[in-house]
């Protein structure tokens, strides 16, 4: 099988999650190739094979448009039955492009490889279909962290300078930092967060409580903090925080993917939950269903009493 | 100024999902429907661009009748008109075929801004819209959190990982995908409610706009592998709590 691989490069940085790609690849034993719009003096994606690079000074960082035209052309010169993507902001903006300029299926989030076929999520991974394009190419994104690399990635590209149109209808003005400052949650041996299922932001103070009675701090999934309920510099996942403290006790979290990759490396993870099949069970070693308004409470004042 | 909105509607995610017959979806049975959490975001923003602009707004919705209900709620938001394009099949169709039916829809209307979700929540792919808009020709920018119109030029936000957002700028005509959190959807009035009654709701059938063929195909649909082995607690809270002390006390280092 013949793949193309498309890495990334965002704020002046090649993105690691090539690796990601490569790893993939290697459980087809494809042969890949590689697209990247980047900096040829900068560090390259480490691996064996054609890398096809264009300028980012040219082609900028995003800009549809060119890049998709870029491709389309790499495209034609390799003939890859697959092209691979991470479902990432670059990811999920760029394929379904390129998918409906070749008229090439997609398969968004892929998790997992079963017998030659790619597995992905659905319903907030409660269930997995496994699907399979029906033409000549398809085009896949990769979950984030889904596939990984054994060994570290090695050799040295070919690299292939290509060059289009530049222009495009959608310009980048600039970037803009993630908000920090005030609690640093990341540095909480304890993280207690409240999700969605605590229902109203009155009860973000059982979740405070319950962290205070812990010696910890409290944290949030998405929802509760785009209801303001709770600040930016709380949330926990892809868009927010990477933590890992000793215990994290998710109140009323489903765990969806990119609540999860921002706190699956806790060492012990509590659930609260009424709904024993919400896959916050996957990262769980204790699983209480239950409803948190009721639960915690009676949990802090035990806790308090000890 | 004209405006289109495209919503889904899906399950809600709490719902206990069982697999049906044929072995690639869910059992449509039993479930509880609701508008795509990302749509109401779509729908908030268009809802506000009318309101700031006078635009005339069409909500529009692929599926079989039961999908004129989530409908409602985005006339009840403010969408001026729905157009529903009936599809018992839709469930067999793939982003790509969604996508060729939203565009032979919108494509003599001369839409100016098109709105639609970054994903939905049950498949989640993330490429109806972009697919959309590069079928109409248009610039589409995915994953906003952030919208601003002035005359002929949209300045949005999109959302990069780790909380990082690009500014980024397109001119009209445009499609933009929206992420959670864009703005702070309505609840719909009961006053609004009643009104939507009234709005028109126009049904067109999917084949009258002969949609492309598939290219993809789902071979089944499972169950993920349980990874947890976590322990379940359930009953009285009172036992729980202390049964959960207990474990914390014996497996971490938190309340030594
Ligand atoms: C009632 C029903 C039953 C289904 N059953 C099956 C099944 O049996 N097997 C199967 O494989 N798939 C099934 N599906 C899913 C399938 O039809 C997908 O909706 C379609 O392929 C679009 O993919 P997506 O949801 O991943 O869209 P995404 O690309 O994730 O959606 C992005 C955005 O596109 C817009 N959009 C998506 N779908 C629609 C729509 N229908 N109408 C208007 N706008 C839309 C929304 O704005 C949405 O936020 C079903 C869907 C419905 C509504
Ligand atoms: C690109 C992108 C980036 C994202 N980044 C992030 C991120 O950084 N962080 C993040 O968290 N999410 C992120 N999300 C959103 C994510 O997909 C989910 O929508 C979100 O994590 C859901 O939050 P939740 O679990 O609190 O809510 P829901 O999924 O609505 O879950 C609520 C849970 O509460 C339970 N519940 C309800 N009532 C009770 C009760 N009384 N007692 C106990 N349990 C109860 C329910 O059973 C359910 O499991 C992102 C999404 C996208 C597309």
């Amino acid at each position: 099988m013949k793949m193309l691989l498309v890495a990334e490069y965002r704020q002046k940085k090649l993105l690691e999650s090539y690796t990601e790609l490569l790893a993939f690849a290697g459980q087809f034993g494809a042969e890949c190739a590689m697209f990247l719009v980047g900096d040829g003096a900068a560090e390259l994606p480490k691996f064996a094979g054609r890398l096809y690079l264009a300028d980012v000074a040219t082609y900028g960082e995003y800009n549809p448009d060119a890049h998709k035209r870029l491709l389309l052309d790499v495209v034609a010169q390799e003939q890859p039955e697959m092209i691979v993507f991470s479902h990432s902001s670059y990811g999920w903006d760029l394929a379904p492009r390129l998918a409906a300029s070749l008229k090439a299926a997609q398969v968004s989030e892929v998790v997992a490889v079963d017998a030659g076929r790619l597995v992905v999520p659905a319903c907030n991974a409660k269930l997995r279909r496994t699907v399979a394009g029906n033409g000549a190419v398809t085009i896949a994104t990769l979950q984030a962290g889904a596939f990984s690399l054994a060994d570290a990635a090695a050799g040295s590209p070919e690299v292939i300078a290509v060059k289009g149109e530049g222009q495009g209808r959608v310009a980048l003005l600039g970037y803009e930092a993630a908000e920090h400052g005030g609690v640093d949650l990341t540095k909480s041996e304890v993280i207690v967060s409240a999700g969605r299922g605590v229902g109203k932001p009155e009860n973000i103070t059982l979740v405070a409580g319950l962290a205070k009675a812990l010696g910890g701090e409290y944290g949030a999934s998405r929802p509760v903090v785009d209801a303001q309920w709770v600040e930016h510099n709380r949330q926990v996942g892809t868009t927010g925080l990477t933590v890992s403290p000793k215990l994290y006790v998710a109140c009323g979290i489903s765990g969806a993917v990119q609540h999860l990759a921002g706190m699956k490396k806790s060492e012990f993870v509590v659930a609260i939950n009424t709904d024993r099949d919400a896959p916050i069970g996957d990262v769980a070693d204790v699983f209480a269903v239950a409803d948190l308004k009721q639960l915690l409470p009676v949990l802090t004042e035990k806790l308090q009493a000890l | 100024m004209k405006l289109l909105v495209c919503i889904k509607q899906v399950p809600d995610m709490e719902s206990k999902f069982k697999i049906d017959t044929d072995g690639v979806w869910y059992d449509r049975g039993d479930l509880a429907w609701r508008m795509n959490e990302y749509d109401e975001y779509a729908v908030e923003q268009a809802v506000q661009v009318k309101e700031a602009t006078g635009a005339d707004l069409t909500v529009l919705c692929i599926g079989p009748d039961q999908v004129k209900e989530t409908m409602k709620k985005a006339l009840a938001m403010g969408c001026d008109r729905g157009v529903h394009i009936a599809d018992d099949q839709s469930h067999r169709r793939d982003p790509f075929q969604i996508a060729s039916l939203i565009a032979a829809f919108a494509r003599d209307k001369g839409f100016d801004l098109i709105f639609t979700g970054m994903q939905s929540q049950d498949r989640g792919s993330g490429q109806v819209g972009v697919m959309a808009a590069e079928l109409l020709g248009l610039p589409a920018v995915t994953t906003i959190v952030g919208f601003a119109l002035a005359g002929n030029t949209i300045t949005v936000k999109r959302e990069l990982e780790g909380g990082v957002k690009a500014t980024v700028e397109a001119t009209l005509p445009a499609l933009v995908t929206c992420q959670l959190g864009l703005n702070t959807p309505r609840y719909p009035t009961l006053p609004n409610i009643m009104k939507a009654k009234k709005k028109e709701l126009l049904t067109v059938a999917a084949a009258d706009l002969s949609p492309a063929d598939a290219l993809l195909n789902t071979v089944k649909l499972t169950f993920p592998e349980k990874k947890g082995g976590g322990v379940f607690l359930e009953g009285d809270v009172g036992e729980v709590a202390d049964r959960l002390i207990r474990i914390l006390k014996e497996k971490t280092s938190v309340l030594a």
